[in-house]
């Protein structure tokens, strides 16, 4: 039993409670986030070393004997995930002090980012599939108030889209998750995983799964489900556009990994060469959807679309180094975008305006957050020794391994593509002339750049340090593959039917 | 009964499928709730047949358990999408309604500011 793995759960929604009475003083409000993230940061690098020690670690809610009642389970990508949304969550909480206004930070915009990282939290510990929806709705809802919170009229129209393609995706996946509970009569992951490998009738569960495939695609930004994505993004405060571009389609992508990985793993071999397809396409059409934008947060929202592909592709090469390299380019990926974000942000936000045509001369102005911006956009594009370049050879090498030359060929070419787009923004807002005053310009405070600053640090020491993360990954792996240990770390040795069956004959 | 409960969860998902590809916001949300209507019907298919008037109550006098009986998991699990889909629902209208005034109109065209090159 490992009833610590409730803590990240329990902090972020006990301080959110806290922060809502307190809302109207920030001063409070913002320690109570601040140390709220710091224990969650503090227990997830803990729990990361605690998982690569001696593996999973499972709890059952309420001592209610696993499959009946509600399992929690880490393994190494929830460790993974978990530190990742700590991280991020730090770093858009010092963001936030600088750049949120007051009106907002009165309005309760600290809970609402606890409650995203306490529905976060559970989406990757959960080991139920309801309940992986039920945190799903969690945070979704705190993100639906992150996005729409200051009502101007673009937050509304962008919030609105949000709200109702994010909710089709989630009525899908109660809808694959009944279907599931229907054909399997469970819905523990562990105890679907024993059962749907001996049914008789597999055909039904190929159809279930499509349901969820669907829902995670459009959770996600998949190709031709993404169009909440870009209409969206741009509209929040800059520090919850970077929360969500590093966070919000990556839970998607880890439900992606952990249900096609571990429960449905015949069904993943059935879809492979469609995930192949979608991610192949979703690289394509998402960075030429950069090209013809002209505003900083909308062409970086359109590269989330296209960098999505490239972790979808680790999934479609099925197997323990596929998804490996997958894990590795989601890290590089969620750290890289958040900083991006937060550059081309603060250059918005110096400049008061996103529009390309409008900025410039951000170079001579503000150095350091230029060099900032060729550091990371090269590490998006994937240029060595940064983490991009190792997260996207990880991927092309498995995709040689597997034959799978034009996949590897479209990966490549985007990379190609990304480097274009981001030059751009370099040009449009860093290099050339400014064409406005901007003699009235704020200049960056330190706490301004502070942020992206330690992300970028973070992905050049993923880039140097990239063999214990690529170990790393591949352990979190094989985990995810493993279902016959997760069976019985989570049932007990005899396996889920055995202990269905024993309660049946008492 | 399934089967027509079968139909009635298909009829539901035309109707929801229907109202979100009309043009108005306020038919948008209709749709949704349908939508969710039908889905939480559907979950109570999902158990072992529709089943009447046998509540899965351990007998107290005998300890002893139905062996047939209605499913109570499905059941939980309703109750957990109705209570989600009626607080989604609520923050859908508010968000409709403050949408409605700030782009003044029902139409769903109308609201392409956040798509404009």
């Amino acid at each position: 039993m490992a009833n610590h793995l409730f803590f990240p759960l329990l902090v972020p929604l006990l301080s959110a409670v806290l922060a809502t009475l307190v809302g109207q003083r920030r001063v409070i409000a913002r320690s109570i986030a601040l140390a709220a993230v710091l224990f969650d940061l503090g227990y997830s690098i803990w729990l990361l070393f605690a998982v690569g020690a001696t593996g999973r670690m499972v709890t059952q809610a309420d001592d209610f004997a696993a499959p009946f009642g509600i399992s929690l389970v880490a393994d190494g990508l929830s460790a993974i995930m978990l530190t990742l949304t700590s991280i991020m969550m730090l770093v858009t909480v010092l963001y936030s002090f600088s750049t949120v206004s007051p009106y907002r930070e009165r309005y309760y915009y600290y809970p609402l980012l606890l409650l995203l990282l306490f529905g976060c939290g559970g989406a990757f510990l959960t080991g139920d599939l309801f309940n992986l929806y039920v945190w799903f709705e969690v945070l979704l809802v705190a993100s639906f108030g992150l996005i729409t919170l200051g009502g101007e009229r673009g937050q509304l129209e962008g919030g609105l889209k949000y709200v109702v393609l994010n909710l089709m995706g989630s009525t899908s996946f109660l809808i694959g998750a009944g279907l599931l509970y229907g054909v399997a009569g469970t819905l523990n992951m562990a105890h679907l995983a024993e059962r749907l490998g001996t049914l008789q009738q597999p055909g039904i569960v190929t159809a279930v799964a499509g349901f969820f495939l669907f829902a995670y695609s459009s959770k996600a930004g998949l190709v031709p489900v993404f169009f909440w994505l870009p209409t969206s993004y741009h509209t929040p405060t800059v520090a919850v556009s970077a929360l969500f571009s590093g966070l919000l389609t990556k839970v998607g992508i880890y439900a992606l990994y952990r249900v096609f990985g571990t429960v449905f793993q015949r069904e993943l071999e059935r879809y492979g060469t469609l995930i192949l397809v979608i991610a192949a396409l979703t690289m394509v059409i998402g960075v030429m959807g950069a090209m013809a934008q002209v505003n900083v947060r909308r062409i970086l929202s359109f590269h989330i679309i296209s960098q999505v592909g490239y972790m979808i592709m680790g999934l479609g090469l099925v197997g323990v180094a596929g998804l490996a390299a997958g894990i590795l380019y989601m890290v590089h990926h969620i750290v890289v975008k958040t900083a991006l974000f937060m550059i081309g942000g603060t250059a918005e936000y110096l400049a008061g305006t996103g529009e390309l045509k409008q900025m410039g001369g951000m170079a001579r102005r503000e150095p350091i957050l230029a060099g900032l911006w060729l550091l990371a956009s090269f590490s998006l594009a994937g240029l060595p020794p940064l983490s991009g370049f190792f997260g996207k050879l990880g991927l092309i090498q498995v995709g040689l391994d597997q034959g799978q030359w034009l996949m590897v060929g479209v990966a490549a070419v985007v990379s190609l593509f990304t480097l274009f787009s981001m030059l751009k923004i370099w040009n449009e807002v860093f290099w050339k002339r400014a064409n406005v005053d901007q003699t009235a310009m704020p200049r960056a405070s330190a706490l301004l750049i502070a942020p992206s600053a330690l992300l970028v640090a973070l992905s050049i020491a993923i880039g140097f340090g990239a063999s214990p993360v690529l170990r790393y990954s591949r352990y979190s792996a094989e985990q995810v593959f493993n279902t016959q240990s997760l069976v019985q770390d989570v049932c007990g040795p005899a396996g889920c039917d055995a202990v269905t069956s024993t309660a049946n004959n008492q | 009964m399934t089967f027509i409960l079968s139909l009635v969860v298909g009829t539901l998902f035309a109707g929801a499928a229907y109202l979100m590809l009309r043009r108005s916001l306020v038919k948008l949300i209709l749709g949704l709730v349908l939508l969710s209507h039908g889905t939480n019907l559907l979950l109570f298919l999902m158990g072992d047949g529709v089943v009447k008037g046998m509540p899965p109550f351990v007998d107290e006098a005998t300890g002893v358990t139905p062996t047939v009986a209605a499913d109570p998991l499905n059941q939980a699990l309703i109750l957990t999408a109705i209570v989600i889909n009626f607080g989604f629902t609520a923050f859908i209208l508010s968000l409709a309604y403050r949408t409605n005034q700030a782009v003044n109109s029902d139409d769903l065209d109308d609201m392409v500011e956040t798509d404009r090159l």
